[in-house]
């Protein structure tokens, strides 16, 4: 949910990055993080277990620049990916305004992708909102690993709905910011169509 | 989309910013955040110069979801205050309405009880001022946002670097 505020004359958005474990969620921000200048960026919080699995969600706010006058911020969360925090996935789904869907391209994930897709259309309806009704893109990542599926085949089982999606390597950054670009700008658009 | 959106006017932000500097007077506290529920930073007074805002509201809410879902599993409908004890600052959070967290830093200077009595007493103003706030969101549901003219263009600037 958006939040406008007139007096301070700045637009808020969440968007948050979803998929199963270890798929690259975290990789994502961090190297948006790495990546962005210091005056567009504040603290990245990570709320994670001692062995650097996400515990609660990763978090990263972002200032992108203005747009007629309005500063426009974007907080981007990651959720944990594992199947038993559902219920912190749940809450840190609250208020999105724009989902990334990270899928771990390697064979032996395409269950795990599955079913956190499942999980996240199911969360989204539990908490009243609808995945046909959310801006949301998909991005395939670890493509540099031997054992992918080929994308038109992920693209097929993840992606019937055509949304917009990405070959990524989040590790050294390919595919991120393309990512993270085509999201906000259909947050954006979103905003513009007044909701 | 999902759910209305939160609007803040200029002169709701007056009027709410004046209340917590006057709630942050008279608690002696050290500083007063409200925070949106899911996340955003809505107004501060005190000394905010040396506190991170933007991650503090961040933790709050995420500190209240997780807290609200636990009231779920006992059966409680929410939890609506949350304190911390520290060895020099505290922090009390509550929810204000169904939708704001009103946050308050404070140090020995002042006390829990203290506090406590003034957050309650100011939270009714909070929450008409944000009752009505959501009012005129919804009744200017179709009324002009900052981004009905933006042009495509203005939205691939943003990324030109
Ligand atoms: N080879 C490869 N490894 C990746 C890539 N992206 C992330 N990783 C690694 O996968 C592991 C899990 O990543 P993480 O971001 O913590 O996953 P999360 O559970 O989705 O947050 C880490 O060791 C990352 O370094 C990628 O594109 N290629
Ligand atoms: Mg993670």
């Amino acid at each position: 949910m958006s939040f406008i505020n007139w007096a301070s004359r700045e637009i808020n958005c969440k968007i948050v990055y979803y998929g199963p474990g270890l798929c690259g969620k975290t990789t994502n921000l961090q190297y948006i993080y790495k990546k962005t200048k210091p005056e567009a960026k504040g603290k990245m919080i990570s709320l994670a277990t001692e062995t650097e699995r996400t515990l609660f969600f990763d978090f990263l706010p972002l200032s992108l620049g203005d747009i007629r006058g309005f500063k426009t911020r974007f907080h981007l969360y990651t959720v944990p990916g594992q199947v038993f925090y559902d219920a912190s996935r749940k809450l840190i789904l609250k208020g999105v305004d724009g989902i990334v869907f990270v899928a771990d391209s390697q064979e032996e994930r395409i269950d795990a992708n599955m079913e956190s897709f499942e999980n996240l259309k199911h969360n989204l309806i539990e908490q009243g909102y609808n995945l046909d009704q959310i801006p949301y893109v998909i991005q395939y990542n670890k493509r540099d690993l031997p054992n992918v599926v080929n994308t038109p085949e992920l693209r097929r089982m993840l992606n019937q709905k055509n949304v917009p999606d990405f070959e990524a390597v989040a590790s050294s950054g390919q595919g991120v910011f393309e990512t993270l670009k085509a999201i906000a700008k259909q947050v954006l658009v979103e905003l513009k169509k007044g909701k | 989309m999902a759910g209305p959106q939160m609007i803040m006017f200029d002169q709701e932000f007056k009027q709410i910013s004046a209340i917590i500097e006057r709630l942050n007077h008279e608690a002696n506290a050290k500083v007063c955040y409200l925070v949106d529920k899911n996340g955003q930073l809505i107004a501060s007074a005190g000394e905010t110069a040396g506190i991170d805002s933007t991650s503090l509201a961040s933790l709050t809410a995420g500190n209240i979801a997780a807290t609200s879902g636990l009231a779920k599993l006992l059966g409680e409908n929410e939890f609506s205050i949350v304190f911390h004890e520290g060895q020099r600052d505290n922090i009390h959070i509550s929810l204000v309405g169904q939708r704001v967290i009103l946050v308050v830093i404070f140090d020995s200077r002042t006390s829990l009880g203290l506090v406590r009595l003034k957050v309650r007493k100011i939270s009714n103003e909070l929450a008409d001022i944000f009752n009505s706030l959501a009012q005129k969101a919804q009744s200017s549901g179709s009324q002009k946002t900052p981004f009905e003219e933006i042009t495509d263009q203005d939205i691939d600037k943003l990324f030109s670097d």
